[in-house]
C-alpha cells in the first residue's frame, strides 16, 4: 500500500490523447478471449474445427474428400460458435454490466462498437484461416481418386470468408439490437428454424428463401453461387446482419446507460 | 473540479433529480448522502455523460465528461462494483482498462498493491469476490490511469471496518495532494469519518450542503431532562421549535444559551445540553429517510 502510487504527476503525455481505434480493437479482441466462456468457445471452435475435417476425411465418401468440400465442412464450427462470441462480445457489456466501465474510458460510444465489429472481423478472418490450415492438412491425409482434389475457386474461397466473417457480425448485430445475452441467443438459432417451418408452407416459400440465412447463407461454403444467389444472400444479409446492427447502434448511442 | 448546475432528470414523469446545484473544489472530499433512491447514482451517472439530464447541466475540469479525450487519465470513475464481468479474472480487469487509457501494464501490479488484492486475489475470477474485494478492484480501476477527479458511487459498500480506515486514508491523501473526490454513501457515518464536506440528497432535491463545521453549527442544540414532560412545556413557553430526538430529549433550533434560559424559565433541571452536532445531523438524515422511504434506484 505505497502511497506514491497515487501520486498526481503533472499532465504525463498522453493525458489528453484519444485512444487510437486500433488500440480499442485490441482490447475488443481481448475481451472475447479472456472470459471463461469467452476462451471455452473459441477452444470449442477449434476442437469441432479440428473433428470435422478429421470425420470427413476419414468417412466422408470418396469424391467428397476434396479440399472444397473438407474446407466447407471446417468451417461450420466457426460458423455456428462465432456468433455466439460476437453476441457476447456486445450484450455481456449490459449483462455483466462492464459498460459502467467500458463508456466511462471510451465515452464516444459507436466508437467502442466499431472497435467491436473491427475485432470481430479479424477474429473471424484468423478462424477462417485455422480451418483453412486443418483443411490442408485434411485434405493431405485423406488419400483419395477423388478428382480435382486440390481445387478451390478463388470465388469460393471468398464466399468462405464471407459466411465466416458475416456469421461474426450477425452475432454482434444481435447482441447490438437486442443487449441481453440469453434471448440474443436464443433469437438467433430459434428464428432460422421456426423460418424454416414457415417455408415449408407452400405459398410462402418464395418469400422466406428471401430472408432465411441457413438457407440462402448455407450454399455459400458449398459451390459458386450464381447472380440469383447473390442476390438472396444480399437480401438475407441486409435482414440479418444490417438491420440488428442499425438497430443496436441507435439503442447504444442513445440510451441511458446504468 | 465537479460541477453539477441544477440537474434535473425524470423518469416517466416523476423527477428522480430536482434541480441539483453542487461543487466540488480541487483538495476537498465531498460526500454525497442520502438514503437509497435520492437520487445520488442517476446523478453520479449523469456527472459522467451516462445519462442525459432533463435540464441543467454537469460537467468536470471545466468541460462535460464525455468532451474528455481519455476521460480515465483525468477522472477516476467508480459507478458501480458489481459492473466486472464474473467471469474474467480480477488482474485482466484491470489490464483491460490499462491498455484502454494506454497506461503501462506494469502499473496494473502496483495498484492491486495499492487496494490491497494479493496474487492469488487477482488471480480470481471476479465472480468468486466478495462485495469488499469488488470495491477494492473498482477503486484500484478508478485510480489506475492516475485522474485528478475520483468519483465514487457507494465505494465503502461491502469494505469491512479496516477497509474503510484504509479507504479514508487513501481519499484522504489523494485530496491532500490536490486532488478532488466525489462520494456517495446512503450511510452518515460513513461519509462522515471521510469528507470534508457534504451534499445532502432526498427525494431527488438538495437538502442541505457546505462544510461539515457549516451543518454541525447548523445542527441546533441536543437537550435532556430527567422531566421530559416539563422541559417540552418550558421550550414551547419560550416559543422555541423543538423535536423529540434519537434517543431521548429534545432536539431545538436554538443556541444552547437560549435553550438554557428556556429551562431556567421553566424550572426545569436539565442532565445534558450541548450543541446537537452529530447527534443533529444524524437526526436530520434519519427523518429523510423515513419521509422518503426506501424507493430503490
Amino acid at each position: 500500500m505505497s502511497a506514491h502510487a497515487i501520486e498526481l504527476k503533472a499532465a504525463p503525455a498522453g493525458r489528453d490523447t484519444r485512444p487510437g481505434l486500433g488500440r480499442l480493437t485490441k482490447v475488443e479482441l481481448r475481451k472475447m478471449v479472456d472470459t471463461r466462456s469467452g476462451f471455452w468457445l473459441l477452444l470449442a471452435v477449434v476442437g469441432l474445427t479440428l473433428l470435422s475435417v478429421v470425420i470427413t476425411a476419414l468417412a466422408a465418401h470418396e469424391d467428397q474428400k476434396t479440399f472444397s468440400h473438407i474446407l466447407s465442412n471446417a468451417l461450420q464450427p466457426a460458423g455456428i460458435l462465432l456468433p455466439v462470441v460476437g453476441i457476447l462480445l456486445v450484450s455481456s457489456e449490459w449483462s455483466q454490466r462492464t459498460a459502467l466501465v467500458s463508456f466511462a474510458l471510451v465515452p464516444g460510444r459507436s466508437r467502442l462498437i466499431g472497435a467491436k465489429v473491427l475485432a470481430g472481423v479479424l477474429l473471424a478472418l484468423a478462424a477462417t484461416a485455422v480451418a483453412l490450415v486443418v483443411a490442408v492438412v485434411g485434405t493431405a491425409i485423406a488419400s483419395t481418386s477423388a478428382p480435382h482434389q486440390w481445387s478451390l475457386p478463388l470465388g469460393l474461397l471468398l464466399q468462405d470468408i464471407v459466411y465466416v466473417v458475416s456469421s461474426m457480425l450477425i452475432g454482434i448485430g444481435f447482441g447490438a439490437a437486442l443487449l441481453a445475452s440469453a434471448p440474443a441467443i436464443v433469437f438467433y438459432f430459434a428464428v432460422p428454424t421456426a423460418l424454416s417451418a414457415l417455408g415449408s408452407i407452400n405459398s410462402l416459400h418464395g418469400t422466406i428463401e428471401w430472408i432465411n440465412i441457413g438457407e440462402s447463407a448455407g450454399p455459400l461454403t458449398e459451390r459458386v453461387l450464381s447472380g440469383h444467389d447473390w442476390a438472396q444472400v444480399l437480401v438475407t444479409l441486409a435482414v440479418w446482419m444490417v438491420v440488428p446492427l442499425a438497430i443496436g447502434l441507435w439503442r447504444i448511442t442513445r440510451r441511458d446507460v446504468g | 473540479m465537479i460541477e453539477a448546475e441544477k440537474l434535473t432528470k425524470r423518469f416517466g414523469g416523476r423527477a428522480v433529480v430536482d434541480d441539483v446545484s453542487f461543487r466540488c473544489e480541487p483538495g476537498t472530499v465531498t460526500g454525497f448522502l442520502g438514503p437509497n433512491g435520492a437520487g445520488k447514482t442517476t446523478t453520479m451517472r449523469m456527472i459522467c455523460g451516462f445519462s442525459h439530464p432533463d435540464s441543467g447541466r454537469a460537467g468536470v475540469l471545466g468541460g462535460s465528461y464525455r468532451e474528455l479525450p481519455n476521460p480515465g487519465r483525468r477522472v477516476g470513475v467508480l459507478l458501480d462494483a458489481s459492473a466486472q464481468h464474473g467471469g474474467r479474472r480480477g488482474r485482466e480487469a484491470l489490464a483491460l482498462s490499462a491498455l484502454t487509457m494506454g497506461v503501462e501494464e506494469g502499473r496494473v501490479d502496483e495498484l492491486l498493491a495499492l487496494v490491497g488484492l494479493d496474487r492469488p486475489a487477482a488471480r480470481k475470477r471476479v465472480r468468486q469476490y466478495s462485495l469488499g474485494m469488488r470495491q477494492r478492484l473498482g477503486i484500484a480501476n478508478a485510480l489506475i490511469g492516475e485522474p485528478e477527479v475520483l468519483i465514487l458511487d457507494e465505494p465503502a459498500n461491502g469494505l469491512d471496518p479496516e477497509g474503510m480506515r484504509w479507504m479514508r486514508g487513501l481519499l484522504r491523501g489523494f485530496a491532500e495532494r490536490g486532488g478532488t473526490v466525489l462520494l456517495s454513501s446512503h450511510l452518515l457515518h460513513e461519509v462522515d469519518a471521510i469528507a470534508d464536506r457534504l451534499v445532502i440528497i432526498g427525494s431527488g432535491k438538495i437538502v442541505a450542503q457546505g462544510s461539515k463545521e457549516e451543518l454541525l453549527s447548523d445542527a441546533g442544540t441536543l437537550v435532556r431532562a430527567d422531566d421530559a414532560a416539563a422541559l417540552g412545556q418550558a421550550l414551547t413557553v419560550a416559543g422555541l421549535e423543538a423535536r423529540e430526538a434519537e434517543g431521548g430529549g429534545f432536539l431545538v433550533d436554538a443556541e444552547p444559551r437560549a435553550v438554557g434560559a428556556a429551562a431556567q424559565g421553566g424550572g426545569v433541571a436539565l442532565v445534558h445540553l450541548a450543541p446537537a452536532g452529530d447527534a443533529g445531523l444524524e437526526q436530520l438524515f434519519f427523518d429523510l429517510t423515513t419521509d422518503n422511504g426506501e424507493e430503490g434506484e
